[in-house]
């Protein structure tokens, strides 16, 4: 028997593991940063603005309905608001991770929580998960955050270059990127039927609630999938008693 | 004086979104810690990510030009999420299921524009 009740870990292993562990999401990425950069000009944005949104804003999807927005001639601080919109399913994220990050200090949540994104809030929390007691897995998470970030910046920075050569490259519909990636990142969460109803519930509501202004469908659809999820939870808990 | 006024209104575009981002993201920290979240929410906590991907994901795949519900099958974006799917569900690796399914999409593309 492996005795699981603390096992120590270099900090830089646990950070090289959390960036090997991110790579497949970086690939994702890969093609969805060079896109955000290639359209940043058409759209209106001054180099220095587009890479100050990747370097400060670090959030993909936000950053392109703010080109989007830009684009049909949007006001600043209603393309703020839209930000804040789009990128509040980041509070649930922080919500997972207090207790992970609990014993941390503050500079600490606020570096690991700047790099809360969709990508690496998936593989860190996994990582969380796992009961194997290793101890100091916060450096497994800032890992997959730096990796993200770096190539987030650099794949933006190739894009605003490359859309001067390939002005064309932003027609190619690379934007499928985004979609692939996610799929890959939930199909392993499909285990449970309550998993599976939260999930189909989340998506027709994604579909049915898909007209409303600033995205508030994602936001509708979250709520309803996790509720469905706990409901579902709840019933087959209590068949299986009863059986 | 700032006479640049275009480039001062994207650095406070750019400013606002970095702040209500970085807020968005750190807020349950520094209050998490005066109450402790009911053991329900918790549990619906699990279920955020795959959620949240999937209202992100099927929007993006079935209506991709932003309006109308596109379920015909010469929809690239639906072709390669069928085959992400299956190569995810089949392989079960993230980089395998990435790779191919954007290739299967890429062709498919291809096919459609000629056809």
């Amino acid at each position: 028997m492996v005795d699981f009740s603390l096992v120590k870990r270099s900090p830089v292993s646990l950070f090289f593991e959390g960036a090997k562990d991110t790579f497949p999401l970086v690939v994702g990425a890969i093609p969805f940063g060079i896109i955000f950069g290639t359209l940043a000009e058409t759209a209106g944005l001054s180099f220095h603005a587009t890479m100050g949104m990747s370097l400060f804003v670090f959030a993909g999807a936000s950053q392109f309905v703010s080109l989007s927005l830009l684009a049909s001639g949007t006001a600043s601080p209603m393309i703020v608001l839209t930000t804040f919109v789009v990128n509040l399913r980041h509070m649930l994220y922080g919500a997972s991770m207090v207790p992970f990050y609990k014993n941390l200090t503050s500079l600490w949540k606020m570096v690991l929580a700047f790099g809360l994104t969709d990508e690496t809030f998936a593989v860190a929390v996994s990582r969380y998960n796992q009961e194997d007691g290793v101890q100091g897995k916060h450096y497994y998470n800032f890992g997959s955050m730096v990796f993200m970030y770096l190539n987030w910046n650099l794949c933006t920075f190739i894009g605003l270059t490359a859309g001067k050569a390939f002005p064309e490259i932003s027609r190619w519909g690379l934007d499928f990127a985004m979609p692939a990636t996610f799929i890959g990142i939930v199909i392993p969460y499909l285990v449970s039927k309550p998993m599976w109803a939260s999930v189909v519930t989340a998506g027709t509501v994604s579909i049915l609630a898909g007209g409303l202004p600033h995205k508030m469908g994602l936001m509708l659809a979250a709520i309803a999938g996790v509720m469905v999820g706990l409901v579902c939870e709840k019933v087959f808990l209590e068949n299986q008693e009863k059986g | 004086m700032f006479t640049a006024g275009i480039q001062l209104n994207e650095i406070f575009m750019v400013a606002g979104m970095a702040l209500v981002t970085f807020v968005i993201r750190y807020i349950m920290f520094p209050i998490s810690g005066r109450f402790t979240f009911p053991k329900l929410f918790e549990r619906g906590l699990r279920y955020v990510p795959p959620v949240v991907l999937t209202a992100i994901i099927v929007p993006s795949v079935l209506m991709p030009n932003g309006g109308a519900l596109d379920l015909k099958l010469n929809n690239p974006y639906l072709i390669g999420a069928l085959a992400a799917c299956v190569i995810g569900g089949v392989f079960k690796n993230l980089l395998l299921t990435i790779v191919l399914s954007m290739v299967v999409f890429l062709g498919a593309q291809w096919v459609f524009a000629m056809g």
